[in-house]
């Protein structure tokens, strides 16, 4: 056991997975001598060489493009996209190819490639070094999306993704890359990747949420715990697969659910969660499901605060929904 | 080797000042630094001629003249509404049959969709074929791509898809991965003019000059894209040159004739094999067909333009030269003909009493494992057809 912060264990699960696999390589712009722009591969180029950690040029559609093809050879690329803001233009790799590959060929080729990349906000990063896009990627068939919120769940996550036979869309929650550390394991371990996690027991309402605004949602079910509120915080970990059966045990034992995340609220993966628990769980529910979001505008940069949810306006939802 | 061969074009003359009338030019200089081994009357030049085998020439003008029969069978399927679609190759086969039989049988292919030939010179049945235009249960793809989409996982060659130009840095990777593997295979994706001028071409390109990858990238210049001529794609006068940008040689060769896109490839997989990095070949052929069975031709090009190409056959080229060859003759060339189209024609009819694959097939391969919600609509789907459900 080492106490890692979330960004370690990021590094760390490359760094044992590349010493367990010599299929594993990494590849991305900066990934190499500068150990990527958060660190997250710091120390792999001089551990494995440049062959296992290749320095690409500045072209996400390339990055991507390359990393299937080496998946088609039989390699386990782990793809790092510097921002999720960036990802677009590998939007068509990943979502006309990459997640295709298996269906279309009848499961005669695959590519299980990893793609890496920081999302959400509360860097200051403006419109363009905060976006949480995960919807599109969830949308997408034949694509898994994962997001984990601690050190521990980062590294067996990542583990999994790394061994995941099918492309794997790693999101890390940059906000807590370095600010939340916890023990973790060292050597390999996994996390199943399509289950959630409960990170707080409730009875009153389900507070679903994944990455970074669990935290959030933590410091929110304490606050209401003040007040006599015992909220259920749900750790998504994954997205596609969703865990629907953790959500809906919840649901069925709170009667209220509210969804957190820092997306865009309209068309969002709050929507498609809000939309299974009407499907799924209307019976049980006390009041209307709740989305306490991102807003409808790009990510601003002097006013990230009003967009970001934080703890008092998740608090507000709780509160609108337990007095319904 | 004659310099033209391996061509870096240094020239960037600007051709033309504004934009350039579509109706005016219709094509590139196409005869700029072209190599040709065998003329339009089977003459070749005996220096250039490259020492292929007897069976092997006669394997490849059987993948030639069969992708040519297999088109004009399967245009007539698609318009009696057996098949959905057709998009055709005819006039381009020597340049899929001629490269991919200059590699070795491990060599990767990333082909697009007018490349039967690549799979036929490597042994594919004409049967599998039609499996893939039927899209029925013997299909590798299991009906879920429309036709023309063909790919072998046993004979190296990959799954294509509809989008223009996204196989390109495939072939790439797959060529780095090779060379990290110190594995000696190499790729070779095949595109045409248009999609040049995609992203990916561009990717493709510059990583595979960055980490000289192993990889030779096949244009085929058939003069079009959809309507749009190769003027309306480029200003380059070459596609050729464009390799000049990234780092890396490139040739341009007569694309309808075997002998060239075969002593061409071999060349460029040479190079590639010794470590020397990534080619560009640019293959000026013509596509003698609409561009699909659903295009009417004529809104963008005249029949003289067709007539003009029709003279410059590849298949009619090579079988002059292998009766040069005395390796056919007129009777045996009309026998292997009429084989061909029985094979076909049987083919055919075997493929499309296949049965479709069942109800169930929709939901796999999606993901290795089924999810929970495909297997809710799995089950929805089974309700309504019944297990198994294969069609009426
Ligand atoms: C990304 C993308 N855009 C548009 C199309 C529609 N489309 C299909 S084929 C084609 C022309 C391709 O031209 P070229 O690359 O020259 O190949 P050719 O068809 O001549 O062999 C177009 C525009 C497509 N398939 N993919």
């Amino acid at each position: 056991m080492t106490v890692r912060t979330l960004l370690q264990s990021v590094t760390d699960a490359m760094k044992t997975e590349m010493e367990n696999d010599e299929r594993v390589v990494v590849l991305g712009e900066d990934v190499g001598r500068d150990g990527g722009v958060f660190r997250a591969t710091e120390g792999l180029l001089d551990r494995f060489g440049v062959e296992r950690v290749m320095d690409t040029p500045l072209n996400e559609s390339g990055i991507i493009g390359v990393a299937t093809g080496m998946a088609l050879y039989g390699l386990r690329p782990i793809a790092e996209i510097q921002f999720m803001d960036f990802i677009y233009p590998a939007f068509d790799q990943i979502v006309s190819e990459l997640s295709k590959i298996r269906y279309r060929s009848g499961g005669t080729y695959t590519a299980p490639v990893v793609v890496r990349t920081p999302f959400g906000g509360g860097i200051k990063g403006g419109l363009y070094h905060s976006q949480s896009s995960e919807a599109y990627f969830a949308h997408t068939a034949g694509l898994k999306v994962v997001a984990p919120s601690t050190p521990y769940d980062a590294k067996g996550l990542l583990i999994s993704s790394i061994r995941d036979e099918d492309p794997v869309i790693f999101l890390e929650p940059k906000r807590l890359y370095r600010t939340v550390r916890e023990e973790v394991p060292d050597g390999a371990y996994t996390v199943p990747i399509g289950k959630a996690k409960i990170a707080r027991e409730g009875k009153d309402v389900s507070l679903i949420s994944y990455g970074a605004m669990v935290r959030t949602c933590l410091e929110a079910a304490e606050a209401a715990a003040k007040n006599g509120i015992s909220v259920e915080v749900i750790d998504l970990r994954t997205l596609s697969p969703l865990d629907i059966e953790t959500i809906i045990s919840s649901v069925q034992k709170t009667g209220r659910a509210v969804i957190a995340n820092e997306a865009p609220k309209f068309g969002s993966f709050a929507a498609e969660v809000a939309a299974l628990i009407a499907e799924k769980a209307i019976d049980s529910l006390g009041a209307p499901v709740l989305r306490v979001s991102g807003l409808d505008t790009p990510v601003t940069y002097i006013w990230e605060s009003a967009y970001i949810p934080d703890v008092q306006r998740v608090l507000s939802y709780i509160n609108r929904s337990v007095s319904y | 080797m004659p310099d033209c061969q391996v061509k870096r074009c240094l020239a960037f003359k600007l051709l033309t000042v504004g934009v350039v009338d579509l109706n005016e030019t219709m094509e590139m200089k196409k005869e700029t630094g072209m190599l040709q081994i065998l003329d339009i009357d089977g003459n070749y030049r005996k220096e250039l001629e490259p020492d292929i085998s007897e069976e092997l020439l006669l394997r490849m003008y059987r993948a030639m003249a069969t992708v040519r029969k297999f088109e004009e069978i399967s245009m007539g399927l698609q318009r009696q509404g057996r098949i959905g679609f057709y998009i055709g190759a005819a006039g381009q086969e020597a340049c899929s049959v001629g490269s991919t039989a200059a590699l070795h049988r491990d060599d990767w292919i990333f082909p697009a969709y007018r490349e039967p030939g690549a799979l036929l010179i490597r042994g594919e049945t004409v049967l599998q074929l039609f499996h893939q235009l039927f899209g029925d249960s013997m299909d590798y793809n299991r009906g879920r791509q429309m036709p023309n989409h063909f790919n072998s996982r046993e004979k190296n060659v990959v799954t294509p898809s509809s989008p223009i130009a996204t196989q390109i840095p495939h072939a790439v990777g797959m060529a780095i991965a090779a060379k990290h593997m110190k594995k000696k295979q190499i790729a070779l994706t095949f595109f045409g003019d248009g999609a040049t001028s995609e992203n990916d071409f561009h990717s493709g390109m510059n990583f595979a000059g960055v980490f000289r990858a192993p990889v030779i990238f096949l244009c085929q210049n058939n003069g079009y894209a959809i309507s749009l001529p190769t003027v309306r794609q480029t200003a380059s006068e070459t596609l050729a040159q464009k390799a000049d940008a990234y780092g890396m040689p490139s040739e341009r060769v007569d694309g309808n004739d075997v002998l060239a896109v075969y002593s061409a490839t071999m060349r460029a997989a040479e190079r590639a094999r010794k470590g020397q990095g990534p080619t560009l070949i640019e293959a000026l052929t013509y596509r003698i067909g609409p561009h699909s069975s659903s295009d009417d031709p004529t809104k963008y090009r005249k029949n003289e333009e067709v007539d003009e190409w029709r003279k410059k056959d590849p298949i009619k080229r090579m079988s002059a030269y292998l009766k040069r060859k005395r390796l056919i003759d007129d009777e045996s060339d009309r026998k292997l003909i009429e084989d061909i189209e029985n094979e076909i024609r049987s083919s055919a009819k075997k493929a499309e009493s296949t049965p479709k694959p069942a109800i169930e097939s929709v939901f796999e391969n999606v993901y290795l494992e089924l999810t929970w919600n495909l297997r809710e609509e799995l089950d929805e789907a089974v309700q309504r057809y019944g297990p198994g459900y294969t069609g009426k």
